[in-house]
């Protein structure tokens, strides 16, 4: 199958905004199940509520698009039913982490054989751009006028402390980097989750100084900070700056997955 | 294969029944009194090729089983009344992507924590209305273990034949009381209808419901949540589609009230006309054992969509008597259609009513006049 039948044509052109970094991660998710010669009716997309969580619907294989925060917990039970089914599920930073917290944390736990794909933008865009749990300390949005004075999540570690066996960060910047983190996932028996840092431009740039998309691509260039060197930095006591971000594979192992079919 | 007869409590029967209905997974989240229904299927899936999973939440085992319903399984949860509350954004889901699913309510005293161990029938209206927007359902409710069992057999038929979420709504006293029980050794098992090739995935047949596109099956179907077209693509700015769909998912359940109905009804000529589901038929029963031919009795099996016309069986009716384990929440529907009196006869804590309560609703529906009067035992 080429690349432009994982699209469903009919349903397209997308609703993203333009130069939202959504279409490009959708794009790097179909290349990656279409260099592993996935056949459609194996192939199950699931997503929550969100812009992030639309992309499912513009996939031409089978695609559930649930309610906000638990396309995990209903991806779980399709998993269970039909182990051989490849599922892989599309989320978003509030929807993953905010309202769908639990079920995040627990299906990291569990190991279930899906590969979480988090377009991770910092803002609940559908809604209008307010501040997520994942919006940057000090950073504007419509509910944080002043700055936002919590902490953000870091996914990251939220899900390799609660047991997912794959478990990497990049960007919308770093297509190859993520098709290929994509692929690893895919192919990760277990739990994959992959963050991807995502620009958007209406909500959160235009509030926080990048008006232009330009200026957020540059910013995930200029601040993403390959694993290697912040492992490296970290050793010789080197403190990472505050705007900064690790990017790569942070952790791949072989903990026994859940809703893989036994070997006969 | 012989029919086998056995000794159970009505929880341990449901899961029996859920089993001899195909059911293939269980997704659940523990909460008393309906934990046995979730430990019976824990301990029973694994032995058929099915599987159980205790989920994280109520939330979730909704979402749970509506996932694998997707996938092709017969699937089932379990809960009292703060899970049903956490059900209901997913309930509403299922509604609206008609997803069949089969979710039982063993009832316990509410409102929030409420009574954990003691039996009510205080989530009956939460199960027709309890998510947002307009929907229908279909709910059955137990008066006996063996009920318990038939019932949850019937509950997956209805789901898969209307490709709706079925509810049984049953109480702390059927699902823990231990009754004598028939095991069939054969079930009517009546299967979802599959999507066929060149049919829309949302597009209703001649009883306004569509083929089910099973997931995995090379449909290419597309399930939101959203206001679909017959396409199931979102379609959340036309009016048009939007109540030409909520209009037809009612009525594929409403206009078929009479063919869902499943009532008994027990001496259509008396003057004085109980109505009772669930436990306090029991005592309903013993009432008319201890006074034969005196009193009517509608007893329903079935009490979403409410069987209206079954009321019409009642032509010398002079009073409905209604005894609820609520404050009147069936007497209400009653009360929408027909100008009969009704006698109210609520209680509350978690005993059962007893004969001498009846008789004293008896007392005050000889004489009634007004719409609608409430006994205060």
């Amino acid at each position: 199958m080429n690349l432009e039948d994982w699209y469903r044509q009919d349903r397209l052109p997308h609703i993203y905004c333009a130069g939202c970094g959504n279409g490009t991660i959708l794009n790097c998710t179909l290349r990656a199940v279409e260099e592993l010669d996935y056949k459609k009716e194996e192939t199950t997309f699931i997503s929550g509520i969100g812009c992030s969580s639309r992309a499912a619907g513009y996939t031409s294989s089978d695609s559930l698009h649930t309610t906000h925060g638990r396309a995990l917990a209903f991806a779980t039970g399709l998993k269970l039913v039909k182990p051989r089914q490849h599922v892989i599920v599309f989320t978003g930073d509030g929807d993953c982490s905010a309202i769908g917290g639990n079920h995040f944390i627990h299906a990291c736990r569990r190991n279930i054989d899906i590969t979480v794909i988090c377009m991770n933008n910092n803002i609940y865009g559908m809604t209008g751009g307010q501040g997520s749990p994942c919006t940057p300390y000090g950073a504007i949005s419509t509910t944080t006028p002043y700055g936002m004075q919590e902490q953000p999540f870091d996914l990251c570690k939220v899900a390799e402390a609660a047991g997912a066996n794959y478990v990497a960060r990049w960007t919308s910047f770093h297509v190859k980097e993520l098709t290929e983190a994509i692929r690893v996932g895919l192919e990760t028996p277990g739990l994959s989750f992959i963050e991807v840092m995502t620009q958007c431009p209406t909500s959160f740039g235009s509030k926080n100084k990048m008006r232009q998309v330009t200026q957020m691509l540059d910013m995930f260039r200029d601040n993403a900070v390959l694993k290697a060197k912040a492992d490296r930095d970290a050793a010789k006591g080197i403190l990472p700056s505050p705007e900064k971000f690790v990017v790569g594979q942070f952790v791949r192992r072989n903990n026994p997955p859940l809703g893989v079919e036994a070997a006969k | 294969m012989t029919d086998k007869t056995d000794f159970l409590n009505g929880n341990v029967a449901c899961a029996e029944g859920a089993l001899a209905a195909g059911c293939r997974f269980f997704a659940g989240y523990p909460i008393t009194p309906s934990t046995e229904v979730a430990e019976r299927m824990a301990l029973r899936l694994p032995k058929v090729g099915g599987v159980f999973i205790q989920m994280e939440d109520e939330l979730a085992s909704a979402a749970a089983i509506i996932g694998g319903s997707w996938a092709g399984a017969r699937t089932m949860t379990a809960t009292s009344g703060p899970g049903f509350s956490l059900m209901m954004e997913n309930i509403g889901y299922a509604t609206f992507t008609e997803t069949p699913i089969v979710i039982v309510n063993v009832q316990r005293g509410g409102p929030s924590t409420g009574q954990p161990t003691m039996a009510a029938q205080g989530d009956m209206l939460q199960c027709r209305y309890g998510s947002h927007g307009d929907y229908s359902v279909i709910a059955l409710s137990p008066s006996s273990v063996q009920e318990m069992y038939d019932l949850t057999v019937k509950a997956f038929n209805l789901a898969d034949r209307f490709r709706t979420p079925v509810f049984l709504m049953t109480d702390e006293t059927i699902g823990h009381m231990r009754e004598k029980i028939t095991l069939h050794s054969n079930v009517e098992i009546i299967p979802r209808r599959e999507l066929k090739e060149g049919e829309l995935p949302c597009a209703p047949d001649e009883n306004g419901v569509p083929g089910f596109g099973t997931f995995g099956m090379g449909h290419n179907v597309h399930i939101t949540g959203l206001t679909h077209n017959e396409k199931g693509y979102p379609a959340t700015d036309s009016a048009e589609i939007h109540e030409k769909l909520v209009r037809r998912q009612v009525r594929k359940i409403e206009d078929f009230r009479n063919e869902i109905a499943d009532v008994d009804i027990v001496n259509p000529d008396a003057e004085l006309v109980f109505i009772s589901y669930g436990a306090p038929t029991r005592t309903v029963r013993q009432l008319l054992n201890d006074n034969p031919d005196t009193y009517g009795h509608l007893n329903l099996r079935i009490v979403w969509p409410f069987p209206d016309e079954s009321l019409l069986a009642f032509k010398n009716a002079k009073a409905f008597i209604i005894p609820e384990m609520n404050l009147g929440q069936i007497a209400k529907e009653v009360r929408q259609h027909t100008n009969i009196p009704i006698v109210v006869v609520p209680k509350l804590g978690g005993a059962l009513h007893t004969p001498a309560e009846l008789l004293k609703a008896v007392e005050v529906a000889k004489t009634v006049k007004k719409p609608v009067t409430e006994v205060r035992l």
